[in-house]
C-alpha cells in the first residue's frame, strides 16, 4: 500500500497507513508520553496520558491509526495540562510513597511527575486501604502502587504466556490478582523479572534481588523520560 | 536593609531534611551572611521572638502539637515551604493512614507487639500532658496554606540551597532536573 502524509506539530511526515499515531511520532523523534502502553502489547488507551489533538479532537495516540492528511498536535499547553493532571490524580489516588519503593528512579509514573515538574498534586491524598500480596516466593504484589494499567494482564495474552494475572472486582475496588497455584509452580527468576519489567510502577516486585543500581545512576535520574526519543540519549 | 529571617522546624519528620540543609557544606558560611535564623533546632531558639520571612517545615502532622507548631509558623512567617516527602504527603508516618485505625496502632505499640514487656496493667499512655495523636497523618498543606514545596527524601542539599537563595535574593528559582527527586 502507498504511503500517506501525516502532519505532526506543523510538519509533514510520510508514514505507513494504519500505523498508530504514537508509533509514527516515535519514529520521527517526537515523544508522546505513555503509561498503559507497552511496546509489543496491543494498545488499549486507558490511561489517557498519550492524549493528542488529532484532527481537532482529543484522542489517544496509542490507539488511533494514522490516515492520509491527518493533523496531529502532540504538545500544546492544553494537552500538557491534561497530562500533568492525570499524573497528579494517580499520585493522589494511590499510596505512592517513593522513598520506600524499590522501583523509585526506574518508575514511569514518577518519571512523568519529574517531567511535568510536579512538586505536589493539586488534589488531596485519598490514602486508600490497600494490601500487600507477598505469598509467592518469587514476586511481591503491592496494591498500594498499582495504577491498574493492565499491562501485566494484557501481556499474558502473548501466545507463550499463560494467565498469571487477572483483574478482580469492579470500579474503585478493582485490583490485580494472581493465580497462586500457577505461579508457585511455574514462576522462576526470569519470569519474575519479566513481570516486574512489564509493570510501569512498583506494584510487581521481583523478590530476592533489588536496589542493585545506585542512586544517581538509575534510569530517570539524569535525563527525563522521553529524552531517548527526543534527543537520542540512552536511558 | 536587614537580613531576611528564617525559621525551621521538624514536625513528624526524622530530621533528615535538616541534615540535608546542613549538607550544603561550606556554603553554610554564605547562608549565615544571607539570612538570620530565628526559631529553629539549628540555633536552638524555642519560640518566635520576631516576625520571620521564611518558614521551613519538615515532616507532616501526626499529633496536636504538630498542628499547633505549624499554625504558629503560619502566623509568624510570610512564606512557608514544605520540605521533604513527609511534609508534602505524610511520608513514612502516613503509612498508618491506609490500613490501621489509631486504636490498632496504639494497641500494637503498647499491648500486642512482641517487644512489649511488663505492661501487665495494659496501659496505653493518655496523660493530658501528652499531645493527642491525630486520626491520621496529615500533609502540611491540608492544615495551613503552604507557599512552596521541595520534594525529596531528603531533598537534595542543592535543591534547598537553590530555592532558599532564589527566595532571599528575589531571583527566579533554578531547579535542575537532577536535584528534584522524590527519594
Amino acid at each position: 500500500m502507498s504511503k500517506i502524509l501525516i502532519n505532526i506539530n506543523g510538519k509533514d511526515y510520510s508514514a505507513e497507513p494504519g500505523k498508530m499515531v504514537l508509533d509514527i511520532a516515535k519514529e520521527n523523534g517526537i515523544y508522546i508520553p505513555t503509561l498503559c502502553h507497552y511496546e509489543g502489547i496491543k494498545p488499549q488507551g486507558s490511561c489517557r496520558i498519550c492524549t493528542c489533538k488529532i484532527d481537532g479532537r482529543n484522542m489517544t495516540a496509542c490507539t488511533t491509526p494514522a490516515s492520509h492528511r491527518m493533523v496531529v498536535e502532540t504538545n500544546t499547553e492544553e494537552l500538557e495540562k491534561i497530562r500533568s493532571t492525570i499524573v497528579e490524580l494517580l499520585f493522589a489516588e494511590g499510596n505512592h510513597f517513593c522513598p520506600a519503593c524499590e522501583r523509585s528512579g526506574n518508575c514511569e509514573l514518577q518519571a512523568l511527575a519529574y517531567r511535568y515538574k510536579m512538586m505536589v498534586p493539586q488534589f488531596p491524598y485519598i490514602f486508600p486501604s490497600k494490601d500487600l500480596d507477598a505469598e509467592n516466593p518469587k514476586i511481591l504484589i503491592d496494591h498500594n502502587r498499582c495504577i491498574l494499567c493492565k499491562r501485566c494482564i494484557r501481556r499474558k495474552k502473548e501466545p507463550d504466556n499463560p494467565s498469571w494475572f487477572v483483574f478482580k472486582g469492579r470500579g474503585h475496588t478493582t485490583q490485580i490478582n494472581v493465580d497462586h497455584e500457577l505461579i508457585d509452580k511455574e514462576f522462576n527468576d526470569e519470569l519474575a523479572q519479566k513481570a516486574m519489567d512489564t509493570c510501569p510502577v512498583g506494584a510487581i516486585i521481583r523478590k530476592e534481588k533489588g536496589f542493585d543500581v545506585p542512586i544517581g545512576e538509575r534510569k530517570y535520574d539524569k535525563n527525563p523520560i522521553g529524552s531517548d526519543i527526543e534527543k537520542g540519549v540512552t536511558l | 536593609m536587614s537580613k531576611p529571617i528564617v525559621a525551621t522546624t521538624s514536625l513528624a519528620g526524622c530530621f533528615g531534611c535538616h541534615m540535608s540543609l546542613l549538607d550544603i557544606d561550606e556554603r553554610i558560611l554564605d547562608l549565615i551572611e544571607l539570612v538570620e535564623f530565628n526559631k529553629s533546632p539549628i540555633d536552638d531558639i524555642k519560640t518566635f521572638t520576631k516576625q520571620c520571612d521564611i518558614g521551613i517545615i519538615e515532616g507532616g502532622c501526626c499529633n496536636s502539637e504538630n498542628v499547633h507548631v505549624l499554625k504558629e509558623f503560619r502566623k509568624n512567617c510570610k512564606i512557608l515551604i514544605s520540605v521533604g516527602e513527609c511534609a508534602i504527603m505524610g511520608g513514612l508516618p502516613a503509612m498508618r493512614n491506609n490500613n490501621a485505625s489509631i486504636s490498632e496502632c496504639l494497641e500494637e505499640a503498647y499491648l500486642n507487639c512482641v517487644s512489649v514487656q511488663a505492661n501487665d496493667e495494659k496501659i496505653i499512655p493518655n496523660d493530658e500532658e501528652l499531645p493527642m495523636i491525630l486520626d491520621r497523618v496529615y500533609p502540611c498543606h491540608e492544615i495551613v496554606k503552604i507557599d512552596y514545596f521541595l520534594p525529596g527524601c531528603a531533598p537534595r542539599a542543592d535543591l534547598i540551597w537553590n530555592a532558599l537563595v532564589a527566595l532571599v535574593t528575589g531571583n527566579e528559582m533554578d531547579l535542575p532536573y537532577e536535584v528534584v527527586k522524590f527519594d
